[in-house]
């Protein structure tokens, strides 16, 4: 098990998730830095992402799309906020339309990843989601509910169930 | 109908609402069983006057519902919005649990592969 710690905070509508892995921080950065590395874990077995540009520099892209079980391909797309290669990754995360550009219509994310290397061996990342503005926030609430984030829907019972579980 | 865009003011007020661990525990336990406000006074170290502005913060912003029984007022919690309110942040744990759990698995599979630290 990889998840060490979960933060939500409800009032900022911030997550923020930290695993620990068995294994050199440069290795893990591969994963983020690697297109088709990272498009093995990006999008769920069901979705599979595929990486179409892929520039991790400061104001860089990053585009790429799914394919659904219907042969559906929702597209995304990041803007490089903030590198700082093996340690910090900060972008903005979105939807795209149809060509590949950014929907307007869509919220963002904006997805701060740090990456520390522990003294015993191993790194420990943290994954922080947070939202651009109020506006992005409640437009992701109110499609969360009904389509936004469809992929992770099938897990959210087993959540509530793991919170229901006294501990 | 879920939260929509019109419904922003409603959506501050849940927030508001559940920003408070007293309104938060209140919402807890009323999701369980009915609780009258001054059965609710009783648990908590503050005024009979006070429970009763928090959980009319969280009627306002509809996480509980109130009735009348006699001279009691019964508060009970919404589960609909308080789902609602969790539901996104709970989405997004899913998700990157879900991509934690992948990154992981690559990781033991190769976890030296080309590694330059």
């Amino acid at each position: 098990m990889s998840v060490t710690g979960v933060h939500k905070d409800a009032e900022t509508m911030t997550m923020t998730i930290n695993a620990e892995f068995d294994a050199p921080i440069g290795r893990v950065w591969q994963l983020w830095a690697d297109p088709r590395q990272l498009e093995r874990w990006w999008g769920p077995p069901t979705y599979p992402a595929t990486m179409v540009d892929h520039d991790l520099t400061p104001g860089g892209r990053v585009s790429y799309f799914m394919t659904g079980p219907e042969g559906d391909q929702p597209r995304g797309w990041w803007r490089v906020l903030e590198v700082d290669a093996p340690h910090r990754l900060d972008f903005e995360d979105g939807f795209a339309d149809d060509a590949g550009d950014p929907d307007p219509q869509m919220p963002t994310m904006i997805i701060r990843v740090t990456l520390d290397e522990q003294p015993a061996g191993g790194t420990r990342m943290a994954i922080e989601t947070t939202f651009p503005s109020k506006e992005a926030m409640d437009q992701m609430i109110s499609m969360g509910m009904e389509e936004g984030m469809t992929l992770a829907v099938g897990q959210i019972d087993k959540l509530l169930q793991n919170e229901a579980t006294p501990r | 109908m879920v939260v929509g865009l019109d419904d922003r003011q409603q959506t501050d007020r849940v927030f508001h609402a559940l920003a408070d661990a007293t309104r938060r525990d209140i919402v807890m336990r009323t999701m369980q069983n009915e609780y009258s406000v001054s059965a609710l006074a009783r648990l908590y170290p503050m005024s009979f006057a006070s429970v009763q502005k928090h959980v009319a913060v969280l009627e306002g912003a509809e996480l509980v519902t109130k009735r009348r029984r006699g001279r009691e007022q019964l508060v009970s919690g919404n589960v609909h919005t308080v789902r609602q309110a969790i539901s996104l942040l709970d989405q997004l744990e899913a998700l990157w649990r879900s991509r934690i759990d992948r990154f992981g698995e690559i990781l033991a599979d190769d976890p030296n592969e080309g590694a330059s630290t």
